[in-house]
């Protein structure tokens, strides 16, 4: 077998910049990149766990997660229009090259570590973010990973999966497929065929993160998925929180970003996973090009009393299909979930969360806020389901939903399922507008527009940012203002 | 201090206000009364810059300035300020936090430095006491669920913490109880000197028994029809608006 790589130049910094200039992010960084040829067979798998150098187990999850896709269709029932993906016009390898172990940040292009610092997120450890370890992951692969010495130090597992795979192949094995089964649904199916890279989490029994982990996405290449995965495994009576972001250049084609993260929490854990996602959403006025962001998440509350929590601040892509869900299978188990979901130009998003309650006493919660502008699709889908063992099992959802303007819309569409009859399950919903009136009113005080519009989102979403970690928190706020600017009036 | 010539203005095609002259010095206070669609709303709407209503003609000059130039915000923080008649209800921002914005707005202008929360609670204080509102009302969402009568008190509340050098007060009287009433005018008496002015826009003479205009102005059908001092309110009060329409008419 013989797969042939490539290595293509690409536009420089400037050419993209001083094109568009509306997506902040937009910009390719001209690195020589390792690509695979286009199309999907049982070869490409092969030769990209073997590029991979993988053991046998990770070989054989990938081929019955292919054969198991080549059996399933792209789900029809989310509120999103797309034509048909052409599985075989995406290259499902690319990476910065040279591709060799990076001993330390020096030997990561810089190219690379420029690209995170202008988007950024500064990866050099001398002016890092004081608190905060970061892996990056520059197309399919982790670049980079700071402060791992120091979370070793307390017993903390923080690399990328690729690593992990090597180094932790037990932990891997054993946890890897079992909150996302590998043919869950099409686009995890497709995940665990081909994914690449993500982040790996282990956090020891009896230790509370000293830092915020978080991993920043960045797609450089055009032509290629982005198939990352994610594994946080959180042990008895241990915390962490992570942090998520992402951002991609723009191209007119669209790309595909289908990932997958699996949450474990053992006996009284407790795992924060937050996620900032910019992706580039396409053109605002024809919708050409853009990420297709179809995502599953899922944690799985294995232990009593454990508790996970998803605050998602979803802001870009031209699709997003994506709920984060929780299984509350521990008794006593707590799922949350917080989100704000922004779409305008031509975005279409169809995103919420699924909590499952199985154990006994397990309670959720549901925030959602949806904004909708200019001639944009957001809709809410969430289920909650109440198992028969699951007694007193309690949920409260809220979603409200906000338009600006007139052209777009909002959907809510709430499952409740219910087999016991001990459960107590709370629906609230409302619809508001953000109206020229209420902009003049700031005005007519000396407040500029732009600190109105901030001023009502903020309102609007205070329950979900104030979720945040602080940095990401402002940093949301920002985005969602400088998104919505000219869409309002 | 303002100086109206002319003016001519409307929303789409329809012209609204249709040859206005107008002149406010520092000091004085001046009542536009009139019968409702007279244009009285849209006059102080495009004052304080409002984006649905266009100028056709004649010009706004303001200490100086050309206002129709200005951005309703750079309008606000070149001292105007309107009350509005019907105040909008913004939910999920916090009332004090609001006040909080407008005035470090306006000395963020002046060259001064913002004031922190805890500063600017005493400052709300006192103000507050002087509208006799309850402390409840800074935690509230701003205007949302206020009654009539109190969400005129928040507009003359934020009049006393903007100290406007015009203030434009939209039919502060309507739907006001006899006390709210009472209220609400002390509360502008005790704002206004000879330093700055003010226009009252009212349907009714009421008011005037609280705050003494020094001009009162009728306005219908997009003109000023009758000029005179307070005694032209009083007349009115006895007459009704149809005295002076079918007699000009």
């Amino acid at each position: 077998m013989n797969i042939q790589t490539q290595s293509k130049p690409q536009a420089t910094l400037d050419d993209v910049l001083t094109d568009k200039s509306e997506y902040k992010y937009g910009f390719t960084t001209d690195v020589d990149s390792d690509i695979f040829r286009k199309g999907l067979d049982e070869d490409v798998i092969r030769a990209l766990s073997e590029k991979k150098n993988e053991p046998k187990f990770m070989l054989d999850f990938r081929l019955k997660a292919y054969k198991k896709w080549l059996t399933m269709k792209s789900p029809t029932w989310p509120h999103v229009h797309y034509p048909p993906i052409d599985f075989q016009g995406i290259s499902y390898y690319a990476a910065p090259k040279p591709k060799k172990k990076l001993e330390s940040l020096d030997e990561v292009d810089p190219e690379i570590l420029r690209t995170f610092d202008k988007l950024g997120i500064p990866l050099d450890e001398q002016k890092r973010l004081s608190n905060v370890a970061v892996d990056a992951v520059f197309d399919s692969v982790s670049v980079a990973t700071t402060h791992k010495k120091k979370l070793m130090e307390h017993g903390i597992i923080f690399c990328s999966i690729s690593e992990a795979v090597h180094e932790y192949p037990e932990l891997v094995e054993e946890y890897l497929g079992s909150v996302v089964p590998i043919g869950d649904n099409f686009y995890a199916a497709l995940n665990s065929a081909v994914f690449t890279d993500g982040s790996f989490v282990y956090i020891p029994p009896d230790t509370i993160s000293p830092m915020e982990l978080s991993t920043y996405f960045r797609i450089n290449t055009e032509e290629t998925g982005q198939f990352e995965r994610t594994l946080i495994i959180c042990a008895e009576n241990s915390y962490v929180s992570y942090l998520e972001g992402c951002t991609a250049p723009q191209f007119d084609t669209n790309q595909l970003h289908a990932a997958v993260v699996e949450l474990v929490t053992l006996d009284n854990a407790e795992i924060k996973y937050s996620t900032v996602q910019n992706w580039y959403a396409g053109d605002r006025e024809t919708g050409k090009g853009g990420i297709y962001n179809f995502v599953t998440k899922r944690g799985k509350c294995l232990g009593k009393k454990s508790k996970i929590s998803w605050t998602q601040v979803e802001t870009g892509s031209a699709i997003t299909w994506k709920y984060p869900s929780c299984i509350l299978q521990g008794d006593q188990s707590v799922g949350e979930f917080y989100s704000v979901a922004l779409t305008n130009g031509l975005m279409q998003a169809d995103t919420g969360t699924k909590m499952i309650h199985i154990g006994k006493d397990t309670k959720s919660s549901i925030i959602s806020k949806g904004i909708s502008a200019d001639k944009s699709s957001n809709a809410y889908r969430g289920l909650v389901k109440v198992n028969k063992g699951a007694s007193n099992a309690r949920n409260y959802s809220q979603c409200d939903s906000m338009l600006v303007g007139d052209q777009c819309s909002a959907h809510t569409f709430p499952y409740i399922e219910s087999a016991n009859s001990s459960a107590n399950l709370e629906h609230e919903a409302s619809t508001s507008k953000i109206s020229e009136d209420q902009l003049f009113y700031f005005q007519s005080r000396g407040i500029s527009r732009e600190n109105a519009i901030s001023a009502v989102i903020n309102g609007f979403c205070k329950e979900v940012f104030k979720q945040l970690p602080m940095e990401f928190a402002v940093e949301a706020e920002k985005l969602l203002t400088l998104k919505l600017e000219d869409s309002v009036g | 201090m303002l100086e109206i010539k002319d003016l001519h203005a409307g929303s789409e095609d329809t012209e609204i206000i249709k040859g206005i002259s107008l002149t406010v010095n520092k000091g004085e206070i001046h009542a536009i009364m009139g019968p409702n669609g007279s244009g009285k709303s849209t006059l102080s709407k495009i004052l304080a810059g409002h984006h649905e209503y266009e100028v056709s003609s004649g010009s706004v000059t303001y200490n100086g300035k050309n206002l129709l130039d200005l951005e309703p915000e750079e309008r606000a923080l070149e001292g105007i300020f309107l009350g509005f008649q019907y105040p909008v209800e913004i939910p999920g921002v916090n009332n004090a936090e609001f006040l909080r914005m407008a005035y470090n707005a306006k000395r963020l202008h002046k060259g001064e430095d913002e004031v922190d929360p805890l500063d600017f609670d005493e400052i709300l204080d006192e103000k507050m006491k002087m509208v006799e509102m309850d402390h409840k009302y800074k935690a509230r969402f701003l205007n949302e669920g206020f009654s009539g009568g109190e969400k005129k008190k928040n507009e003359i509340l934020q009049m006393a913490i903007l100290e406007p050098k015009l203030a434009v007060l939209d039919e502060t009287d309507s739907g006001l109880d006899i006390d709210a009433l009472r209220i609400v005018a002390n509360g502008v008496n005790n704002l206004i000197n000879e330093n700055n002015a003010l226009i009252l826009i009212t349907h009714y003479q009421r008011l005037l028994d609280y705050i003494k205009p020094d001009y009162v102005h009728v306005l219908s059908k997009g003109k000023i029809i009758k000029s005179g001092d307070k005694g032209l309110a009083l007349e009115l009060e006895a007459q009704g608006y149809d005295w002076l329409t079918t007699t000009t008419n």
